[in-house]
């Protein structure tokens, strides 16, 4: 199966031989290459810009390398609302999405295995959207409603909507456009999790007078848990440092930029790299520290 | 500031020197000893050295090539997609031009090419065209070459009121390629009254379906204007921050539905807004796109009159060949054909004239060939030192962002 890739169930690996490899090193090499000239050492210098400091009379987007932690306090003292929105609309576009998701995922692995067409067919339909690229998709989720849209003007006739509300430039709209955006990357993992559930554990809770409700959080939410922690991460890593959804020009308004957004106006309109790069690591430290508490706590250290 | 033993590998040396050149100094070792580990050194301190970058030798003469980066539908198209007064360009001169639909936005570009600017090499462009005030930004760092007026003789049509501007007095480093105004638009069927000034956007009725620019001169600029300030005098922060108050008082109530740059047309086409500011080409063409039913004006107390300016960057040697085409596209003739087609405000004297001849109705549009009336209603955004621009985008940009 195609989506082997995303197996979540470890198994068990034999332990490679001690030997130094001469071939095993040559092998890395490009591997290794790659990581410190794409990763490394862009990374080194990003935090090394964090911690510039203006140039004395010098113009603006001006930075001498410096020591500057004060950098970090004063972009956490001006951004951390925007800090906080970040995460607060990561968390829920997450929740969101894997309460639409496990039930999707739950019935192409579980539901539909007697029927393998049907399997794929909705396989397909997951996967679909990313033929289209993100941006136009998210384009087209502002046009569907906007305004005066179908949608909207028949929300309002039906007195669901207020006569003034408005659903673009809201942060209900950059929730959802993060919820439906990410739905792939939490449908399969999950997917891939119960599509290996043996069905005779659920018999034998039943068997053992378990209801319907005690098997699946004692049974099927357990053997699917390297699924979900998969899926969460999945999706709110990206979630977090997302600055479509929420920009300006997509889905979101003044009240909604999140940290992705604020990065991309200190780089490129006030030229305020040190500030640029301080959130930016920020970011990358705050979703470290937060992932690997979550996989601390559920209990899938192995599937890092 | 720190000064470390130079590396002996040649090629290290020479990456460092580059660096150098760009107030970085960076070292990157590699270490592969081990089992494949690999160990990164990188020692970088600032060198202070704010020296200018050096103009490229120009090999205009050997080479007859010339890539322009301009903003998009900005030049005359026919319908192969091919542009009409460039390939006349190509045959009276044999300069072969690659037109790079480049710039998007005066600050991506920007950010996209300014490394290469600090050091003085080629940006993959021998002539851009940008805003004022980035224009401004450039020749403040450097980052243009001095043109050759006696190679533009054309440069004699450019409207008079173009040549001393306040960022390159006498235009020895740039020239004007078109030009527009901000100000207010509305759609004529959901807001039959019009708009008359800026005031008006704060209508209640047209609560959170206003749309502003995400350009800080016009919006601004606007406001000012409507606070009564000469935005092209000698105006001080109060001014400033007194409009820009306005201007978050109206996002914070939700009067201002959103703020953007080039995308606010798609506001106005799906109605998330009914009247917004605006630049005046832009309503031509959604007019001519989407139906007839916007309109565009001057507010009462005046608009912005803003420019993009042809630069040719620091490392590009092939200078010549780019004033070559400024000084081409100075012809009354050839401006008139691009006016006809872009709707923007050409700077070139005589090219309403030729435009009679194609098109009487479009000399006489004010949008694309203004008089001295609707002139004297436009005003430019004076420019701003470097500390200005600082103070001034994080005022406007904390509004943007939001708390």
């Amino acid at each position: 199966m195609a989506f082997a890739a995303f197996a979540t169930q470890a198994a068990p690996v034999e332990a490679a031989p001690r030997r130094r490899s001469r071939m095993a090193l040559f092998l890395l090499l490009p591997g290794i290459l790659y990581l410190v000239l794409f990763f490394l050492t862009p990374l080194i210098s990003l935090l090394l810009t964090s911690l510039q400091a203006p140039r004395e009379f010098g113009d603006i987007g001006q930075y001498d390398y410096a020591f500057n932690w004060q950098n970090y306090v004063t972009v956490i003292d001006d951004y951390l609302p925007h800090i906080l929105r970040s995460f607060g609309y990561a968390l829920a576009a997450t929740v969101f999405a894997l309460l639409f998701s496990y039930p999707l995922a739950y019935f192409i692995g579980v539901k539909a295995r007697r029927w393998p067409l049907l399997q794929s067919l909705m396989l397909v339909l997951v996967i679909a959207p990313f033929f289209i690229s993100f941006l136009l998709r998210t384009l087209a989720w502002k046009q569907i409603l906007s305004d005066e849209s179908v949608v909207i003007t028949s929300l309002k006739a039906l007195s669901l909507l207020a006569p003034d509300a408005h659903f673009t430039g809201t942060p209900v709209a950059v929730i959802f456009g993060l919820t439906y955006n990410f739905i792939p990357f939490m449908t399969l993992p999950l997917y891939s999790a119960l599509e290996r559930l043996d069905t005779r554990y659920l018999e034998a809770g039943s068997d053992l007078y378990a209801g319907p409700f005690t098997v699946f959080r004692k049974v099927t939410v357990p053997l699917s848990m390297p699924g979900i922690v998969a899926g969460t991460l999945l999706t709110f890593i990206p979630a977090a440092g997302d600055y479509i959804n929420a920009s300006r020009d997509f889905l979101g308004g003044p009240d909604t930029q999140m940290m992705g957004n604020v990065i991309e106006a200190n780089f490129l309109v006030l030229l305020n790299y040190p500030a640029a790069a301080a959130l930016s690591i920020i970011l990358m430290a705050v979703i470290l520290i937060m992932v690997s508490i979550y996989v601390k706590r559920s209990g899938t250290e192995d599937l890092l | 500031m720190k000064s470390r033993p130079l590396p002996t590998d040649p090629k290290i040396l020479q990456l460092i020197r580059r660096a150098g050149a760009a107030q970085v100094a960076r070292r990157s070792v590699l270490a592969g000893a081990g089992a494949g580990a690999a160990a990164l050194a990188l020692a970088a301190c600032g060198s202070g050295s704010s020296a200018k970058p050096v103009a490229a030798t120009d090999k205009s003469e050997s080479d007859k090539t010339l890539t322009w980066a301009n903003w998009a539908a900005y030049i005359d198209e026919d319908d192969a997609g091919a542009y009409p007064t460039l390939v006349a360009f190509t045959e009276e001169t044999g300069i072969e031009v690659n037109y790079d639909v480049a710039v998007d936005d005066n600050n991506t570009y920007y950010g996209k090419v300014k490394d290469q600017l600090a050091l003085g090499k080629e940006i993959g462009a021998d002539l851009v065209c940008l805003t004022d005030w980035m224009v401004s930004r450039w020749i403040r760092f450097g980052y243009t070459q001095k043109l050759d007026h006696s190679n533009i003789p054309n440069l004699a049509n450019l409207t008079p009121s173009l040549v001393d501007v306040d960022f390159d007095p006498g235009r020895e480093y740039s020239v004007p390629w078109q030009g527009g105004f901000a100000g207010v638009c509305w759609n004529t069927e959901k807001v039959p009254g019009g708009i008359t000034s800026v005031d008006d956007l704060w209508d209640p009725a047209l609560k959170g379906r206003v749309g502003v620019l995400s350009e800080m001169r016009d919006t601004i600029g606007l406001l000012m204007l409507q606070n009564g300030v000469d935005i092209s005098g000698d105006w001080g922060d109060e001014d400033f921050t007194a409009a820009n108050d306005v201007f978050a008082k109206q996002v914070d109530d939700g009067q201002v539905r959103n703020i953007k740059g080039n995308s606010y047309l798609e506001d106005l086409k799906n109605e998330d807004t009914l009247a917004a500011i605006c630049w005046s080409g832009d309503i031509t063409v959604l007019n001519a796109e989407a139906g007839d039913k916007w309109q565009f004006a001057l507010p009462s107390a005046g608009g912005t009159l803003w420019n993009d300016n042809f630069l040719v960057p620091i490392g590009s040697p092939r200078k010549a060949n780019a004033e070559a085409l400024i000084n081409y596209y100075y012809e009354p003739e050839v401006a008139a054909e691009v006016a006809a087609w872009v709707n923007f405000i050409t700077p070139v004297e005589g090219a309403k004239e030729a435009a009679m001849a194609i098109d009487p109705e479009l000399a006489e549009n004010q949008l694309i060939f203004p008089n001295a009336e609707t002139l004297a209603q436009a005003h430019v955004f004076r420019a701003l030192t470097g500390a200005e621009e600082q103070k001034y985008n994080a005022e406007f940009q904390s509004v943007l962002l939001g708390a």
